[in-house]
């Protein structure tokens, strides 16, 4: 790892081979962000992490539920995990490479045309929105609870069904199939699911108030080991020299993307 | 809040259910703590006693639970006799016996943005699920267990399948009011009569092993720092300690062997909730790992490391 960074650094041409591996864990069956296919976001950020490195990528498959992260970069199983939202105290992180927002999600038929959560045709709508369990929040559950509407939610657990591919194209496939009127989903889960939809769905990012406690809106940073601060340097090369390629990525899939704007990037995550 | 989102009484958490045990109908259902904001889960061990309370005999449930009391609870019909704290409580003001209800204490609410101090006792408890040893000589019930308090802060940042989301961050630290010195844990020895504290023996961390009363008025219980202790049931007296190889969270047994001596066993090797920072290596600049013990048990590491041996001592 060491040898390859340095390599890197000044510029050489390191081939792959077999001592030069980055680990990454990511979830089988979590799409848009991964599956053991390969057909998600990060399992292609993770190649082209690898390729920049001169690494060869090697993958350990875990759901990312529930003691993901103590299983994984917690155990030293593995040496990267693709998202991480930034302030993420279990890992050391990068810069971020994307901010997205959670997101309203209705037949675009319907014309509900909500971007707020004090709008009234809340009140007289079905709303899915996805919950964690273990006595914690999602923050458009808590806005809408604090707004008195958790007599109009339709909860949908983030641990989802893993037996059935994509547990989180559930709560996007409620708002075609009108169990609900209008889902509250992270951004990248419900661009991706909702793109392609057909009656058309319509995506829109939630206005920010200025009385929110809870963020709507994360960054999202690549998460390695505690005191891997030379593999976060080089990833954080990476981000920035392959910039234009990521957003592209993010964009195929429909990532609704906010600016990273500096204070951002100026954050470290001080660990 | 999560806690805004389950109105109510949330039945049937934190109680006890009695049936039937030919039909398995329920007879009846107490509730320690409705509407539980604090992780004081209602799964501590039942005590059942035949005593004397009020100059009649009452067939009772002891328990020793989460949320500061000690439960007289008359086993027949669930009526509470009495619930009387045995650490410092602020998360409640008192249980109505009339009605059974744990009155809650609304200043010691969880918020967004906010942060709460001081709330006690801490989520693990004023006892976990250590069990407790009664002894029908002394009348004592012997409790281990912790003088913890904790910070609740909102908003730290986690991560389930790819959706971030936000979560109540706690702090556990040692009681600075009761007993404030210092002290994270004790082995109480409690008159459930008398409500009251007999006599009360301070450790350095949170006692997390069982406790065990023997016919010869000894009560042994162990330290996560590895001490196996052996004090006198009547006042507490320190008798015979030994040092184990690791912290003890394990439940001392004593039994006759076939030689016809007596033996007494415990287990030694640190780990369970409080024991995290050493059995899981956390971090012990991240007060908030471990669910919020690490900030409790930040020393822990230089008193114990991992362990697992099983001590078997004879009685000469």
């Amino acid at each position: 790892m060491f040898v390859a960074s340095m390599a890197a650094r000044v510029g050489l041409a390191v081939p792959a081979d077999a001592n030069r591996v980055l680990t990454v864990a990511a979830d089988p069956n979590n799409l848009p962000f991964s599956n053991d296919r390969e057909e998600g976001f990060e399992n292609k950020l993770a190649r082209l992490f690898a390729r920049e490195l001169h690494l060869e990528l090697r993958t350990i498959w875990q759901s990312q539920r529930r003691g993901f992260f103590s299983d994984t970069l917690g155990s030293d199983r593995c040496d990267v995990v693709m998202g991480v939202p930034a302030g993420f105290k279990q890992c050391l992180t990068t810069a971020p490479y994307y901010r997205s927002t959670f997101v309203f999600v209705s037949r675009e038929v319907d014309q509900l045309n909500i971007n707020s959560f004090d709008d009234p045709t809340l009140r007289r709508v079905k709303i899915g929105v996805n919950t964690t369990g273990d006595g914690q929040m999602t923050p458009p559950a808590n806005a809408l609870i604090e707004r008195g509407l958790s007599q109009n939610l339709v909860s949908f657990s983030l641990y989802g069904d893993i037996r059935r591919q994509n547990p989180l194209a559930e709560i996007i496939r409620a708002v075609s199939d009108k169990k609900v009127d209008v889902a509250v989903a992270w951004g990248p889960l419900a661009g991706y699911f909702a793109a392609g939809e057909s009656p058309p769905l319509k995506v829109t990012p939630i206005a920010v108030s200025s009385d929110s406690i809870l963020p709507l809106s994360f960054a999202i940073c690549v998460g390695v080991r505690k005191g891997e601060d030379l593999l976060r340097d080089d990833i954080n090369r990476v981000l920035t020299t392959q910039q234009e390629r990521i957003h592209q990525l993010l964009d195929d899939f429909h990532i609704p993307q906010l600016p990273l704007d500096d204070a951002l990037h100026t954050q470290e995550s001080g660990q | 809040m999560e806690c805004d989102y389950r109105t109510g009484d949330n039945k049937f958490t934190s109680g006890i259910f009695a049936r039937s045990p030919k039909t398995g109908a329920a007879r009846w259902f107490y509730q320690f703590s409705p509407h539980d904001l604090w992780d004081h889960d209602g799964i501590n061990e039942n005590v059942l006693l035949d005593l004397k309370l009020d100059g009649s005999d009452r067939k009772v449930l002891v328990q020793v639970q989460r949320n500061g009391y000690v439960y007289v609870v008359d086993r027949t019909n669930g009526e509470v006799l009495s619930a009387t704290p045995f650490v410092r409580i602020t998360s409640s003001k008192g249980v109505d016996l009339k009605t059974g209800q744990l009155i809650r204490n609304d200043e010691k609410k969880p918020q967004l943005g906010k942060v709460l101090r001081d709330v006690a006792p801490s989520s693990p408890g004023g006892k976990d699920w250590c069990p407790t040893a009664y002894s029908p000589r002394t009348g004592l019930l012997y409790i281990p267990h912790m003088t913890l308090v904790m910070d609740t802060e909102p908003l730290e940042v986690n991560y389930i399948a790819g959706t971030p989301y936000v979560g109540v961050e706690s702090k556990f630290y040692a009681d600075p009011v009761d007993p404030g010195d210092g002290s994270r844990g004790a082995l109480t020895a409690w008159n459930p009569i008398e409500k009251k504290q007999a006599w009360r023996i301070k450790e350095r961390f949170p006692v997390w092993s069982g406790a065990v009363a023997t016919a010869g008025d000894v009560v042994f219980y162990g330290t996560m720092e590895g001490w196996f202790k052996a004090v006198d049931a009547k006042s507490g007296a320190e008798l015979w300690k030994f040092k184990t190889s690791s912290g003890i969270i394990g439940q001392p047994v004593t039994y006759r062997g076939p030689d016809g001596k007596q033996y007494v066993a415990i287990l030694s090797g640190v780990g369970g909730w409080a024991g995290k920072i050493v059995s899981q290596d956390l971090d012990r600049r991240d007060p908030t790992a471990g669910k919020g013990f690490v900030n409790a048990m930040k020393d822990l590491p230089q008193y114990t490391t991992k362990g697992g041996t099983l001590y078997v001592f004879a009685l000469p």
